[in-house]
Order: structure tokens, then C-alpha cells, then sequence
């Protein structure tokens, strides 16, 4: 503490490129967005006119928002899931592996490396209706594969895309955890006569808690925002809309409809929401966590 | 409208105009395009050409990406002071840009501010019309405009024993039905654009209106009207014919192409400007090239189709040498050789009558067949109220409702008129908030 108070500067200086960075790439930027949101303007920012809440009302009063908030709930809770299960179970898979455990893991990790656009762009040519391969082994098998019509196919397409690009950075993180948990709690269940199926649930579950919240909580937000290049290369938020996000319809009105006021205030609902998420799952799920 | 706000640019200009001296560069004029792939080195291509032509002025063309993100981006260069001279904007975003007075300079004032002679009685009206005001001054340059057309597989009608290829919409239906049932090939037609192609142009062809205040000419208070026309009952055909495969749905954009390529349907409605593309895709199989049929319980003769593609937009904030340059750029686009030459190469319609004769002369459309099919289409009759064009405000998004309740009618979520009554709906929503904004 004395120190501190003798250098009431030095922190600040040390952490100004920080604060800079967030102002400048987060606090800039939301500050227009909430200005934006109060008005009605023409694209090219002739003129624009004050009109309260009524971007607001307007956004909550539309079927199409809520549409999209109810995708958005599915959409969100089944990649930050299915992204999360799958990662642990390769991550247990890959933590037991000793010949060649190596060549696995880099395998396992790589498709992170992959840019979101990328990996979407590599799903639809598999499940192109026309061209794509898995979709002529669902049509063998009499699954009648067409994601440019059916909704819900579109919709298993997108959550197949996100859960396959964030399962590698899920991987990481639960492989560093498992890694962690020390040898002889597992052995001394061992010989307390303790399956591996129950040494999972009592004792590396437990212990991987902090990883799990933090990974929610990363995914969540994955989920929310950074599957927007998946979503755009795919379906495009189609058919019918079937897979527009509100990031993606926030998108979609601002930058293809130009109506940047019912955008903005879309985009500080987003915020909002996700901002309440957090604080949620800050407070109700970060008690169960054992550090 | 450029004088006042250009005066500070021009004390600055003079300031700059001695160090300028020694370099002795020519004023720069900018060209923000969406032309991509073989048909962006063809706009290279003729900015190279017109450089080469004279040493006053340096056209610069940059790809700037798909249509709506050069839009985007034009537009968001214009609010930060970094617009370029010339951008090239998508149909659908010319309502935007023609009510954005204060951020464009109007072709016909750019012209008559300019020492060029400029007959705008040259240009193809069918063309020209969509980017003209209602009392016929040119607002932007057409620049690749294209129509569509009905591209068919020879063989595949051969082998199903189908003679001639029917001229209406009911002729077509029988054709298809034989096709179909005879198995020479799985789906009878496909559609790229549905809604450009099967409602926007449908109605133009009936002469019927697609939106109310002649489809938008009139005023910013047009709405729609596609739920209580012969378009109704069109896209009722379409969703019968989705259940028994004369019809299949292909997508919002050019997807369905690749189902007429591989022979798994005997039709496809698509762009002329798709020409070149099934032609070095339709391997294996003759194909010819046909007008958009017609019904004949809607109209006796067929009006004219109209047009998508895209058109180039003067932006403000230029030195007045950069106009006097972009006006002369515009007059050398416009000439018949260049124009024959970009239409020749990339199947956009040409946008001058003297190209169009010149490719006559030339033997082109003989040499060719079906790329004169999508001129004379355009320009076999007069355009009417209701064939001049649209002129709606958010019509991207408007496309992307209509496209979206079509996707629900063909995989039979709803009705064909609870769709289309929803589709207006919204549409008619996004339109008052444009006129809001406008207004």
C-alpha cells in the first residue's frame, strides 16, 4: 500500500495503453452507438432527427425482433454447450493418449486457425444440396438435404459450423485443466475402488469448475457476437430467416438497410442483454465454482 | 450545389497547385467498383484504355467488394470527407442514392457543367429509365445493366420430345409437365434472383405495378402492391410446381445455376449477364438462349423486362477538374466502341442504340447466337408506368423480405397470400421508415 501511494502516477502510466485501447475500440464507439440510437438519420448523414425512444419501441414492438432473440436463445445455448461437451470429452480422450499424444492435440487445435468465414465456407461445400458430399450421403440415406430452404437445416448447419471452430479453443483450456488435477487425487480414488466414470463426476469435474465457468462465460459471448462470420458465409440469417441473430439482424439493418437508428438501438438492447448475462452467470453460477 | 463548401478545398487546392506544377500529375479521378474477377480486369481495362487517351486526368479504379459492401463503403468514405468521384451502386440502392441530394451530383448537371456535348436521346431508353428522374434527367450512368432471359436445355426438351419452347407461362407449364414426367430431367426450371426475376420483373412484363406511386417514381410514399395483382396467382404457380418438380427453388442469388449446368434442370431464369458463365459451364449439352415468358391470361403482347446491375454515381466534394474529367470519362464510357466492347465481352446489355448497331455491323448477335434475345426484350416496346423500373427506398431490404417469405411459401410454411401479405407488410414498414428519414 505505502508503495502505491508514493507512485500515485505509475499505475495509471502503466496502465494507459490498456485504457486507451479500451476507449478508444469500446468505450468510442458505444458512446455513438447510444447517441445513434436516439435518432433517425439518412445514410450519408445529411441530416438526422431526434426521436427519443421511438427506435426503441419500434425494435420492441416488431414480431422480427423477438423472432430473433428466440433463435438467437437456441442458437446460443446449443453451440456454447455442444462446443463445451464435445471439447471435454476430446479433451479426456486426448488427456489419457500417450503414444502420439502430440500429433493429436496439434490436430484437435488447429481448426481455431481457421477464420470464421473460412469454416463456414468449408461447410456448405460439404453440404451444398448440389455439390456437396455429406449432403449425397444423407440423400443415400434418405435424408433429403437442402439447407437453402429448410430452416431447420440451415440452423443445424450454422450451430455445426460455430461448434466445430470454438471446440479447439474449448480444447486448450479444459486439456490445461485436466492437466492441472493432481495424479494422486485419481489415484487414491482409484484404490478406494472408485470407477472412472464416478472419479470423473467426484473429482475432475469438480476440479475443472473454474475452467468450465470461464468457458461459459467465453462461449456465451462467442456465441453471441464472433459466430457472425460463420452465420454470413453460410445462410446469410436465411432461409426465411431462419438463422438471423440479433447480430446478425443488427447487421443487417444497419449495413445492408442503412437504417443506422433502429441498428443502434438494437445494438444497446445487445448489450444490455448480454451485459445482464454475464452479470447472471457472475452471480449465480460463479458460487457453485470451487477455485 | 458543389460551389460554397468547395471554396476552403479550392484556397487549399491553389496552395497545393505549386508543388503539384513540378510533377506535372494529372488530377486524379477515383472509381470505387464491385466488378470482380474476369470482369474487373475489363474495368482495368478501360480506365487503362481512357488514361492512354488523353494526359489531363487518371480514372483510378479500385474493387471495393460485392455490391452492398461498395455501397457501404462509399457511404461511410462520404461521412468521413474521403468519397470517391465515382461509385458504382447496385439498382436496388438507387432510391437511396438519388434522395441523397447533397452527397451526389446528378449525371445531367455534371454534364451540362461540363464543356461536352451530351445527348442523353443516345441511351436506350428501356436502360436509362431506371436511373432517370420522371421528367427524364439522367441521375447516373448505366453502367453493366442486364435483363433476364430463360436459358434451356436443348437436349433434355429433345429427348423429352418437346418441340418449341413455349412463349407463355401456361405453354410452359404443359412443356415442363412432359419433361418432368418424362424423366428427361428431374426439375423442370430453377430461378436465380426469385424475386427480381419472377416478381419484379414478372409485373413489369404484365404491365402491373409492383408498388403503388408508379412503382416509386411518383413520390416517397409508394407502397407495395404484389399481394393484390396477377403476382399472386404467379408465385401460386411456382409453389404448385415445387410439389410435382416442374419448379425448384435454387436460392436468393445465382446458386440455382450450378442445377442447370449439371443437367438436373431443363430451365433456368437467370441474367443475360450469365451468359458467358453457362457457356463455359453448359459442357456437354446444346443450350439456347429465350425471352422471359409471358401469361397470356394477364397480357395479350408482353411488355418489357427491366433491368438489374448497377450504374455509376457522381459523389460531391470534388474539385470542379475532377468533374470536367469524370464528365469526359463518362462521355468516353458511353462512346459505341467502348460500349460494344463491354457488352460483347460481358453480356450486359449495351446502354447506347449506336452500340447496339454496331454489333449488328459487326456480325456479333449473328456470330452469337441469344445475346441480341435480352435487347430486344428490353427494347421491343415502349416502357411503361409500370415497366420503367422501381425506385424504392431500403429496397435491398425489401428484396431480402420478399426473398424471405418466398423461401416460406416454397417449402410450404404458409400460404402463398399470407406470405405475400406479409412480405408487404414489412416491406410496406420499411418504406414509411425511409420516407421518415428522407421525407
Amino acid at each position: 500500500m505505502a508503495t502505491f501511494q508514493r507512485h500515485r502516477l505509475t499505475p495509471w502510466l502503466l496502465l494507459s495503453p490498456q485504457l486507451a485501447i479500451v476507449a478508444i475500440f469500446f468505450f468510442w464507439p458505444a458512446a455513438q452507438a447510444v447517441i445513434q440510437a436516439f435518432y433517425v438519420e439518412d445514410p450519408f448523414g445529411l441530416g438526422r432527427v431526434f426521436v427519443a425512444f421511438e427506435n426503441f419501441t419500434r425494435v420492441l414492438a416488431s414480431a422480427e425482433y423477438y423472432r430473433a432473440l428466440g433463435i438467437t436463445i437456441t442458437f446460443s445455448i446449443s453451440v456454447a454447450l455442444g462446443a463445451m461437451a464435445l471439447a471435454l470429452l476430446l479433451a479426456v480422450l486426448a488427456d489419457r493418449v500417450i503414444k502420439g499424444a502430440h500429433g493429436y492435440k496439434t490436430l484437435l487445435i488447429w481448426p481455431y486457425a481457421v477464420a470464421p468465414a473460412v469454416a463456414g465456407v468449408l461447410w456448405v461445400f460439404m453440404l451444398d444440396p448440389e455439390l456437396g458430399l455429406i449432403s449425397a450421403w444423407l440423400e443415400a440415406m434418405g435424408i433429403d438435404w437442402n439447407h437453402q430452404l429448410n430452416g431447420g437445416q440451415a440452423m443445424a448447419l450454422v450451430i455445426m459450423a460455430s461448434i466445430w471452430k470454438q471446440m479447439s479453443y474449448n480444447f486448450v483450456f479444459f486439456l490445461a485443466g485436466l492437466q492441472a488435477i493432481p495424479k494422486s487425487l485419481l489415484e487414491a480414488a482409484a484404490m478406494d475402488n472408485a470407477g472412472p466414470w464416478r472419479r470423473f463426476w467426484t473429482i475432475t469435474f469438480p476440479l475443472l469448475s473454474p475452467t468450465s465457468f470461464f468457458l461459459l462465460v467465453m462461449n456465451s459471448v462467442y456465441a453471441f457476437f464472433e459466430t457472425f462470420g460463420t452465420i454470413d458465409a453460410t445462410t446469410a440469417g436465411g432461409p426465411g430467416g431462419a438463422t438471423r441473430t440479433l447480430v446478425y439482424k443488427v447487421y443487417e439493418d444497419g449495413f445492408i438497410g442503412y437504417d443506422l437508428g433502429s441498428s443502434a438501438a438494437q445494438s444497446v438492447l445487445l448489450m444490455l442483454l448480454v451485459g445482464l448475462l454475464t452479470l447472471l452467470q457472475f452471480r449465480y453460477l460463479e458460487s457453485k465454482v470451487q477455485y | 450545389m458543389l460551389r460554397i463548401h468547395h471554396l476552403g478545398a479550392l484556397t487549399l487546392g491553389m496552395a497545393a497547385a505549386g508543388l503539384s506544377l513540378s510533377a506535372q500529375s494529372a488530377t486524379e479521378i477515383a472509381w470505387w467498383h464491385a466488378m470482380g474477377g474476369e470482369l474487373g480486369k475489363k474495368v482495368d481495362e478501360i480506365a487503362a484504355n481512357f488514361n492512354e487517351s488523353q494526359d489531363e486526368y487518371v480514372v483510378k479504379p479500385s474493387f471495393r467488394g460485392n455490391y452492398s459492401e461498395t455501397m457501404t463503403s462509399a457511404i461511410a468514405a462520404f461521412r468521413a470527407n474521403e468519397a470517391p468521384a465515382i461509385v458504382q451502386i447496385y439498382e436496388v440502392g438507387t432510391a437511396t442514392m438519388m434522395n441523397a441530394e447533397g452527397a451526389i451530383v446528378p449525371v445531367h448537371e455534371l454534364m451540362a457543367e461540363s464543356d461536352l456535348d451530351f445527348d442523353p436521346d443516345a441511351f436506350l431508353s428501356a436502360v436509362t429509365g431506371y436511373y432517370t428522374t420522371s421528367d427524364g434527367k439522367m441521375l447516373s450512368m448505366p453502367f453493366n445493366s442486364s435483363t433476364p432471359v430463360v436459358y434451356v436445355n436443348r437436349d433434355v426438351m429433345a429427348e423429352a420430345g418437346v418441340e418449341e419452347m413455349p412463349a407463355t407461362w401456361e405453354g410452359l407449364g404443359e412443356a415442363l409437365g412432359t419433361i418432368v414426367e418424362s424423366g428427361a430431367a428431374e426439375c423442370g426450371m430453377t430461378t436465380t434472383w426469385p424475386s427480381w426475376i419472377q416478381l419484379e420483373n414478372f409485373s413489369a412484363r404484365h404491365d402491373i405495378p409492383f408498388a403503388s406511386e408508379q412503382n416509386g417514381f411518383g413520390g416517397l410514399d409508394a407502397r407495395l402492391e404484389i399481394n393484390e395483382t396477377a403476382a399472386v396467382d404467379h408465385i401460386q404457380r411456382l409453389a404448385d410446381w415445387q410439389q410435382d418438380g416442374r419448379f425448384a427453388y435454387g436460392g436468393r442469388f445465382d446458386e440455382a445455376a450450378p442445377s442447370f449446368y449439371t443437367g438436373r434442370c431443363a430451365m433456368l431464369m437467370a441474367s443475360s449477364a450469365s451468359l458467358a458463365g453457362v457457356r463455359s459451364n453448359a459442357e456437354g449439352f446444346e443450350f439456347s438462349v429465350e425471352s422471359l415468358p409471358y401469361s397470356s391470361e394477364v397480357i395479350e403482347t408482353p411488355q418489357n423486362s427491366i433491368i438489374g446491375g448497377a450504374s455509376l454515381w457522381v459523389l460531391e466534394g470534388q474539385s470542379d477538374e475532377v468533374y470536367q474529367g469524370t464528365a469526359e470519362f463518362f462521355d468516353y464510357l458511353s462512346s459505341a466502341e467502348v460500349q460494344a466492347d463491354w457488352h460483347q465481352f460481358s453480356g450486359y446489355l449495351p446502354i447506347t442504340q449506336a452500340a447496339y448497331d454496331l454489333g449488328q455491323e459487326q456480325g456479333f448477335y449473328d456470330d452469337n447466337p441469344g445475346s441480341a434475345v435480352s435487347i430486344e426484350q428490353m427494347t421491343g416496346v415502349a416502357p411503361t408506368e409500370n415497366s420503367k423500373g422501381l425506385r424504392l427506398g431500403n429496397m435491398p431490404q425489401i428484396r431480402d423480405t420478399i426473398e424471405e417469405q418466398l423461401e416460406k411459401i416454397f417449402n410450404g410454411d404458409v400460404e402463398v397470400q399470407e406470405g405475400l401479405d406479409e412480405a408487404v407488410r414489412r416491406s410496406n414498414e420499411l418504406l414509411e421508415r425511409f420516407q421518415q428519414a428522407n421525407g
